[in-house]
């Protein structure tokens, strides 16, 4: 039995494992207020809270299976007003600024402004980037999260998280998950589900045999060493995030524009890098700053090179029962600069995503790691712009002469998000945009106001 | 008086806490039934065998249906053209349906549909322009022109030309609420449909013809939609059909809707258009003859398609006079979804063509593009005549143009974003100010009547319905203003009820921004009716003029006495008065000959303007909107909370659709881009950091509801100055013309850039 808490009241359901949240809610309990506009976690209308003892996050409920909310609370949009039909201050504030008008994307857009208001948030475009609205342009929903903002958050919607009981499926801790996962190298392990949902929700496959990672509080911590951090592989894109912007604030940025809030508090670092997707965002972060990928298979455990996890589209280096334990990274790196480019800048997936990470001493590159996603069938390093680049004085005319080395490390594809010739030409114009960065100059659109 | 007032949306409680409830949402009962369509995984090519068994084995299916087993009409489309709800033995798109699946629940429903093995004889796809041309795949006969004067001769005699083509994408119209439909049988084969649409009273009418019943049959109700911008006009027909199919084969509920992906493969779009333009002007830049020629894809069946072309050229004029001009319009039959209704129905893409043509004579001759727009507009004294015949007489672009320029400080910003764009190499600023004039009417002229019923209760509660349907843009709440401002009482008396096939019969979409223009009319006379019996009441009863007798703040004034209005409802009922009536309303003045070209298809015009700032990467093509300064003419708005936010969402989705939104066929004609995942509509950091929006203090000079005017579609078109500001960016980078195509990805940006530096 899978038990969590539902608007206050803790429930307990024996349902198949790829039940989504959204489903259930809809047809089993009949709470409509949340609705169903994708199915893939891209839209947000299916937003809900979910408080763990780390706090309240706003998760898309369409890409959440039950097994994942074990030992949580949910609050959907019925009970975010209270239990007398108080509205919040959130709801009310949309009420006055005309935040809603056809209203379908309304719940949602209710929960992820609750939690930001519970949380303090006031980066409200981050907070609702995962929320798409048709008709409104935004305009109100903005001004009425700003209206909302200086006033307390009601007292209902302090959720406490029910006591549960171990389960089959999901481990406690990586020992337990390395000794499960050997005896069944076949099955499916889900941290965030914000891939793995979508074989369901689209592909419509059933998975007969799954493992649900988020109780392995020991995969979840950020060990911050004299030199690196360790991060665990179940540490959420959300948590990477805060590190980051300490340590990294440009890959903190490219994490900032990584899918949106929900997903965000979902997704695994681990599992992006697992599923080795060629349009990942943290493996060409990870590739350029010289990342140690830690893998467990049982009781063994091996390292390697990021990089060389990537063996080709589709195939990484991972044995049977073997998983991703955890990533190491330096703790600095100042010339790192991570850019992302996609037709839209919030919650879109690289056309390329290019991390460049150079040494420049006295005025000469001495070492260059330079990596890109979207540009081939894996996460891959520029080699021949990096050996181009290696020894020569750090001038533009140099950087201009390691340009035409693009075509020799990449030869990308045409595809819906963007051309071949842009995607060659945009990752050449990186590296100039990455010396005029380096070099202080303005180079972000995002930095630029009227 | 509750109208010009800015009350809320009326459901916006509801919205807030979830308890709206949209088709999905209403309860059926344990044994309702769910449904999918199978669909062809080819674009062209005729059906060779459809081998179902592996469908009908699939866990939870009860039936499956093809074309051949229909026991009626299997036509879903909008217009004369017949579009098959199933295919019969041609597939004409990839997505197109091909078998009915009707299962015990939605997911078994999805999972059965996709276990058909179907083969196909392939033929050739035409997919795009060029093959339908060298195809010659149209809809009509050939190319249908309009024109005035002699363009050809004036080009010719004219100082300058530009001339240049421009392409321009459709737009996916993402309502967050899919299409969705769900039907309960009722006794004696009569059918109750809930759908999610724009037009019950064509689901009403399309599921009569599948059953082989009297239009009496059917009843049709639509609450509300989540969102419809068009897409709901013709293209909820199939689900609706289906479900009152499938109802009336198993005698139990069932019910529709489309998974995103299958909104997206299945569902039409926002036309695409190529417009090639040939301008000859002075050298002060007045426009002498323009020739456009405009090709667009309308997918596989006609569909709304042909008076979507018609209004693109009815808009090919937008704000400017032009003495000679010809239009050459060419609808192009594809092996594509089929193009339907959006927001501006043609209108966005004919009046994005002149405005890129001003645009780009501003170009030729190093002027401020707003000083050459400013000489082209219509006068309102002399020069008035459009291309088809009708005078612009309420023209107030002038003035409208000389607060905006002034509100938005663009003559100082124009100089400042060039000043910028001297220091920064790598980043460029663009500033573009565009006007919108949009015609109001549905140019079938047929389809201007509305019709309303208005119940008033014996405890003064007031029951209001109409034709309209509430897809979020707040009609409801409007006419609801309406009725209580035609009664003197407080908004919260007037019963705002769903849309009823049964209640008001015969009524035409909600489209063409027409809703509260007409339902706003027809409540109006139906209220006026009940009124006037009041009045003639209490008059009577008190033996002064009928006349002399006023309704406001809940009361009723007579002779010197002010009496409750529930009490004179009551006494009305006790000498047994009619409390309820019907209205009707049609759009007065219009005449218009669509072969021709010529007369008067528009009630009046609704303007608007729009100055939009921009931030271009000259590396990569990226870009941010900065800064959106809109000032739009409602007339005398009946809310001006609502109309605001029209405008404010109408912008966004215009400029989303110019330039991250953008449709992507493979070479095999599958759409790509069929999800939020590929499909990239506005998200919140994409609302201009400054967007300042105001209304345009005026009244319509035409007699509409209130003197209001139409809102719903005009502000889209103010979108069109954030690919113009991209353009101009561009244009900072180098000596050349950018012409800039949409939508404008980073990737057009930088295609771009690079042809301006030659």
């Amino acid at each position: 039995m899978i038990t969590f808490s539902l608007n206050g009241e803790t429930v307990s359901v024996d349902a198949p494992p790829t039940t989504t949240l959204l489903d259930w809610l809809r047809e089993d309990r009949h709470l409509t207020g949340t609705k169903e506009g994708c199915n893939e976690g891209d839209c947000g209308a299916c937003t809900v809270m979910v408080t763990d003892q780390t706090g309240a996050k706003a998760l898309n409920a369409c890409i959440l299976f039950l097994p994942q909310l074990h030992g949580k609370a949910i609050r959907t949009v019925e009970s975010i007003s209270g239990p007398n039909g108080e509205l919040h201050p959130v709801q009310q504030a949309m009420i006055d600024h005309h935040g809603s008008q056809c209203g379908f994307c309304t719940p949602g857009i209710i929960a992820s402004m609750a939690v930001g208001h519970l949380n303090k948030r006031s980066d409200y475009n981050d907070v609702l980037a995962g929320n798409l609205c048709r008709c409104t342009g935004y305009a109100p929903i903005l001004r009425a999260a700003q209206a909302a903002a200086d006033q307390p958050s009601p007292k209902w919607m302090k959720d406490d998280i029910p006591a549960v009981k171990t389960h089959p499926f999901l481990p406690e801790n990586s020992d337990d998950l390395a000794a499960w996962y050997m005896a069944h190298p076949g099955a499916t392990l889900v941290a965030g589900a914000t891939d793995v949902g979508l074989w369901i929700t689209k592909r419509l496959q059933d998975l007969t045999q799954v493992a649900f990672l988020h109780r392995c509080r020991d995969l979840q911590t950020v060990e911050v060493g004299e030199t690196t951090l360790k991060i665990g592989a179940g540490v959420t894109m959300a948590t990477l995030l805060d590190t980051l912007k300490t340590h990294h604030p440009s890959y903190a940025e490219l994490i900032r524009r990584y899918g949106s809030e929900q997903v965000r508090q979902a997704a695994t670092i681990g599992g992006n890098i697992a599923n080795g997707s060629p349009i990942g965002d943290n493996p060409p972060a990870l590739i350029s700053l010289g990342a140690t990928l830690h893998l467990r298979a049982g009781n063994d455990r091996r390292e390697m090179p990021i990089e060389q996890f990537f063996i080709a589209y589709g195939e990484q280096d991972r044995k049977p029962g073997e998983f991703v334990e955890a990533v190491t990274l330096p703790k600095t790196a100042l010339n790192l600069r991570c850019y992302k480019i996609s037709k839209r800048f919030d919650q879109d997936i690289s056309a390329v995503c290019g991390c460049f990470n150079l040494m420049i001493e006295n005025g000469k590159i001495t070492s260059a790691r330079i990596a890109f996603g979207g540009m081939a069938g894996t996460p891959k390093r520029a080699t021949h712009v990096e050996k181009a680049l290696t020894g020569q004085d750090w001038r533009e005319d140099n950087i201009r002469k390691a340009i035409p080395k693009f075509a020799n490390d990449f030869s990308p594809l045409t595809d819906m998000r963007a051309s071949a010739a842009y995607r060659l030409r945009s990752a050449e114009n990186l590296l100039l945009r990455y010396f005029h960065d380096l070099n202080g100059k303005d180079t972000s659109v995002l930095q630029v106001r009227a | 008086m509750s109208v010009s007032k800015p009350h809320p949306h009326d459901a916006a409680p509801l919205h807030v806490t979830g308890a709206a409830r949209y088709v999905d949402d209403i309860p059926t009962p344990a044994n309702s039934l769910h449904l999918a369509f199978g669909v062809s995984s080819i674009a062209n090519g005729h059906l060779k065998a459809v081998n179902l068994d592996a469908v009908l084995c699939a866990p939870g299916v009860k039936h499956v249906l093809t074309a051949g087993d229909l026991p009626f009409s299997n036509d879903v489309s909008p217009s004369p053209s017949p579009e098959p709800l199933l295919a019969e033995n041609t597939v004409h798109f990839v997505g197109q349906p091909i078998f009915l699946v009707v299962a015990d629940t939605h997911l078994n429903a999805r999972k059965a549909a996709r276990l058909g093995q179907i083969t196909y004889d392939e033929t050739d796809a035409i997919l795009t322009i060029d093959q339908a041309l060298a195809a010659d795949s149209r809809f009509e006969e050939g190319s249908r022109i309009y024109a005035t004067g002699d363009a050809r001769e004036a080009i010719e005699n004219a100082e300058k030309t530009v001339h240049s083509v421009i392409e321009i994408g459709g737009q996916e119209h993402f309502y967050l609420e899919g299409q969705v439909a769900l039907a309960f049988p009722q006794e004696g084969g009569d059918m109750v449909v809930h759908s999610s649409s724009q037009h019950p009273t064509e689901i009403q009418h399309k599921i009569a013809d599948a059953l082989g019943v009297p239009m009496h049959a059917v009843r049709c109700e639509v609450r509300r939609m989540g969102g419809g911008f068009g897409g709901k006009e013709s293209q909820g027909n199939a689900l609706a059909v289906s479900c009152a199919l499938a109802a009336k084969l198993t005698g139990r509920p069932c019910s529709m809707r489309y998974d995103r992906d299958d909104d997206f493969m299945i569902t039409g779009k926002r036309h695409d258009f190529r417009i090639a333009y040939t301008a000859g002007f002075s050298a002060d830049g007045r426009l002498q003859g323009v020739e456009f020629k405009q090709y667009t894809r309308c997918g596989w069946s006609m569909d709304l398609s042909l008076p979507v072309a018609d209004r693109a050229m009815l808009h090919a004029d937008n704000a400017y006079y032009i003495p000679n001009m010809r239009i050459e319009s060419h609808r192009l039959k594809t092996n594509t979804q089929s193009a339907t209704a959006f927001r501006g129905f043609g209108g966005p893409q004919g009046m994005l063509g002149i405005e890129r043509v001003l645009d780009h004579v501003a170009h030729a001759l190093g002027k401020d593009p707003v000083e050459i727009r400013k000489r082209n507009y219509y006068d309102p004294a002399a020069r008035q005549k459009t291309h088809y015949g009708q005078r612009v007489e309420d023209f107030i672009l002038h003035d409208m143009t000389a607060q905006l320029t002034e509100t938005s400080a663009y003559d100082d910003r124009r100089k400042s974003v060039a000043d910028w764009n001297i220091e920064n190499p790598i980043l460029k600023k663009g500033l573009a100010l565009t006007p919108v004039k949009f015609g109001i009417s549905f140019t079938l002229t047929h389809l201007n009547q509305a019709g309303a019923l208005v119940h008033v209760y014996q405890d003064g509660s007031i029951h209001m319905n109409h034709g309209g349907t509430e897809m979020g843009q707040g009609l409801f709440q409007k006419i609801a203003q309406v009725a209580a401002s035609r009664f003197g009482v407080a908004l919260d008396r007037v019963k705002i009820t769903a849309t009823d096939t049964g209640k008001v019969p015969n009524t035409s979409a909600t489209a063409a921004s027409s809703g509260s223009d007409l339902n706003g009319m027809a409540v109006r006379a139906a209220c006026d009716i009940i009124r006037d019996r009041l009045a003639a009441f209490v008059a009577d009863r008190a033996q002064v003029d009928p006349e002399k007798v006023s309704f406001d703040s809940g009361l009723i004034h007579v002779g010197g006495d002010s009496l409750p209005f529930e009490d004179v409802v009551k006494d009305a009922y006790m000498e047994r008065i009619s409390l309820s009536s019907t209205g009707f309303y049609k759009t007065p003045k219009l005449e218009w000959d669509r072969i021709k070209g010529q007369g008067r298809p528009f009630f009046y015009f609704a303007y608007g303007i729009a100055a939009t700032e921009v931030v271009v990467d000259t590396l990569t093509g990226e870009y941010r909107i900065l800064r959106a300064d809109i000032l739009h003419d409602c007339g005398a708005s009946l809310n001006p909370a609502l109309d605001i936010g029209q405008i404010e969402g109408g912008y966004v989705q215009g400029a989303g659709w110019l330039t991250t939104e953008e449709l992507w066929w493979d070479a095999k004609g599958r759409l790509q881009t069929h999800a939020p995942a590929t499909y990239k509509i506005p998200a919140c950091s994409d609302c201009p950091d400054i967007f300042n929006v105001a209304l345009w203090e005026g009244e319509n000079t035409e007699d509409t509801i209130y003197r209001s005017k139409a809102v719903g579609e005009p502000p889209l078109m103010l979108g069109i100055s954030a690919l113009l500001a991209l353009s101009d960016a561009v244009s900072a980078c180098g000596p050349g013309y950018p012409n800039l195509d949409a939508p404008a990805t980073p990737e057009r940006v930088l295609d771009a850039i690079e042809r301006v530096r030659g």
